[in-house]
């Protein structure tokens, strides 16, 4: 059953390439069925492409908008919120 | 005589003096043309694409094998670029609905993206334009059917050069490199991050001033200071020589006392170890002097990945510490995760306090297989070696009798299957949490030995969060509270004829030391590079003294007035 499900996040980890949270998030996105959209203000990118992410420029503190579109979506939700808001280790 | 001296950013430190290689590369542009067959245009393009990701895929191992894991993972992030939805998209469309070149069509996109990123406010996020740039390039190459120049570079060398793109940088044989000075860049470049694995000195953004710098002109390069100095005569030349010398004497000398024990002015040992994450800090761990493996910390093998590791991918990396360790002992720290950390297969639901939720002992408990599969890789793998085991936020005897028996069923499982394992084995727990120091007189007769942990003793017991920017002051360790607690657990354990090793930050710390010594620690695990330090730290005291700091310090009411006093007793 397609479902569509939304949550706002603070996120706690720069999301750059060295310090890979954008590779991992990618990677974990890239493995549902869900579209994948992350938004911030009035942009949105593609939660499965890097570039999308890296260019919305999302930094440590902001509060961006997840979204999930499809038969996975809380699953996704729960995974990638929780991405999101983790702080480094 | 003045000698030209031009200035940079001090990306990584160190002297080098030599000749000037000058790497210039040309960046590759395509040209718009018509083509007729858009489907073979689209079939090239992924064919150049493949390609590209295959020599991107073997600089990342080569680098991973020279440099190490933080520094090939850039090389990752470069083969996602080629994997992007979006991109690829978007140069589809391009050649479709245009009937251009494959190479065009990738050329417009990607600049796209470069401009997008360089426009970010975010430093750092801009500075990964040139990831993209990198990337491009590559594929540009592959498609024009157009080589690498291949590097002219016979001699060691200083390379020079306006730009170096990770691929180039890491392109040079390292024996050939003196060191990287670069037009562009800043202190967090790609090449000061190689520059420093290599233990090279780098200048990043010369700027302009690059073009004095010509192919074979003598150069001395202080990457401390940020300066080039151009064609020294053989005065200044000596003296640099010289300088660079003594630095490297400065730092032999430290690692050969290094490797001796560290002994008190009255003749006690204090057994000094390391804290490392992987194979390759063992190695490290023993140039620097360290008697063992105090913490070997086993995430790595857990986190950022699709499923657990299974028992042989383990038992064949514990087998590499313990082989470079030789006889000398070995404590591994069974995997230590929570909720805040990638591991996706766990398949742990979200909480609002991680780390006051499942996580170390308690989320091994919740994970039988994961966890039977660590201990029964730990105990084939410690065959022949001194490894001992243990456990992260332990708090109650229950833990502890699950753990046994859990170790008993590892070992019965082993049996079974006919192979061997080690029987004699040192347990031990970590402690981490009040409860676990204020039963330690209860807990000790459960276990071999304690580890403190007291980056999470003291945040645990001052209810502060270190990493939350606002309270990380209070989670301070040589709060008399925690030094109260470190004591009662060294005094519980001493009791009862067992030994203490302490592997947070603390043991690190040189106002620390004397009163961890002066509590009867007999153990301090510490990062690799800080062991020549810390042995002659604790060179300097006497036990009598140490003895008597710990007791002053310990009188006193709060953080302040601890580190006041030992300022004032330091030596």
């Amino acid at each position: 059953m397609e479902q569509e499900i939304e949550r706002t996040v603070i996120l706690g980890n720069k999301v750059g390439l060295h310090a890979r949270p954008a590779a991992i998030f990618v990677q974990q996105a890239q493995g549902f069925e869900s579209q994948i959209t992350l938004s911030k203000n009035d942009k949105t990118a593609n939660g499965k492409s890097i570039l999308s992410l890296l260019t919305l420029g999302a930094e440590q503190g902001d509060q961006v908008t997840l979204k999930a579109i499809g038969a996975d979506a809380q699953a996704a939700i729960d995974k990638l919120a929780s991405l999101l808001e983790a702080e480094p280790g | 005589m003045t000698i030209t001296t031009i200035r940079g950013i001090a990306a990584s430190p160190g002297i080098a003096a030599g000749p000037i290689f000058r790497y210039e590369v040309g960046k590759v542009t395509a040209e718009r043309h018509h083509v007729a067959d858009v489907q073979h245009e689209i079939a090239y393009l992924d064919a150049a694409l493949q390609q590209a990701k295959a020599e991107i895929h073997t600089l990342f191992l080569q680098t991973q094998k020279d440099i190490g894991s933080n520094e090939a993972a850039v090389f990752e992030a470069h083969e996602l670029f080629l994997d992007d939805p979006e991109l690829l998209q978007q140069v589809h469309t391009t050649i479709q609905m245009q009937s251009v070149n494959a190479a065009y069509a990738w050329q417009q996109a990607t600049a796209q993206y470069s401009a997008q990123l360089r426009a970010l406010s975010d430093e750092y996020l801009a500075a990964r334009a040139a990831d993209m740039e990198d990337v491009a390039q590559r594929v540009l190459r592959i498609l024009q059917g157009i080589d690498t120049p291949i590097s002219k570079l016979v001699e060691p060398a200083v390379i020079v050069a306006t730009e170096l793109t990770p691929s180039e940088a890491t392109h040079f044989p390292k024996e050939k490199v003196l060191a990287f000075c670069t037009a562009t860049g800043s202190a967090t470049s790609h090449v000061a991050i190689l520059a420093k694995a290599l233990g090279i000195p780098a200048i990043t953004g010369l700027g302009n001033e690059v073009h004095q710098l010509r192919n074979g002109m003598q150069v001395v390069v202080d990457g401390t200071t940020g300066e080039v100095l151009l064609e020294p005569d053989a005065q200044t030349l000596t003296a640099y020589q010289q300088r660079s010398e003594m630095l490297m004497q400065i730092q032999q000398d430290a690692l050969q006392l290094a490797q001796e024990p560290a002994m008190t002015r009255d003749g006690m040992h204090v057994r000094i170890v390391a804290n490392i994450a992987g194979p390759e800090q063992a190695v490290e761990a023993l140039t620097c002097g360290a008697e063992g493996v105090g913490l070997l910390r086993t995430e790595f093998l857990f986190l950022e990945r699709e499923a657990a590791p299974d028992e042989d991918e383990q038992v064949a990396v514990y087998r590499s510490v313990l082989e470079t360790m030789e006889a000398r002992p070995v404590v591994v720290r069974t995997f230590d995760i929570g909720g805040d950390k990638p591991a996706p297969y766990l398949d742990m639901p979200a909480e609002m306090n991680p780390f006051l939720g499942v996580r170390g002992i308690r989320l091994a408990l919740a994970k039988p297989d994961i966890f039977q599969t660590q201990l029964r890789a730990l105990l084939r793998a410690g065959v022949g070696h001194t490894l001992k085991l243990m456990f992260p936020m332990v708090a109650s005897s229950e833990e502890i009798r699950a753990i046994r028996e859990h170790l008993q069923q590892a070992a019965a499982t082993l049996a079974t299957r006919d192979l061997s394992y080690t029987e004699q084995i040192e347990v031990g727990i970590m402690i981490e949490l009040p409860a676990a120091a204020l039963m330690a007189d209860m807990l000790v007769e459960l276990v071999d030995f304690f580890s403190i942990g007291t980056n999470d003793l003291a945040q645990y017991t001052l209810a502060a969060d270190r990493t939350n920017p606002a309270v990380v002051e209070l989670a301070d360790a040589l709060h008399p509270a925690v030094l109260r607690l470190i004591r009662m657990v060294i005094e519980a354990a001493h009791a009862h004829g067992k030994w203490v090793g302490l592997c947070g930050e603390l043991a690190g710390d040189p106002l620390a030391i004397p009163v961890l010594l002066g509590l009867g620690l007999d153990e301090f695990s510490i990062t690799p590079r800080s062991v020549p330090l810390v042995k002659q730290v604790l060179r300097s005291y006497s036990m009598h003294d140490a003895r008597e700091i710990a007791r002053q310090a310990l009188a006193l009411e709060n953080a302040d007035e601890v580190r006041t006093y030992l300022l004032s007793a330091k030596r």
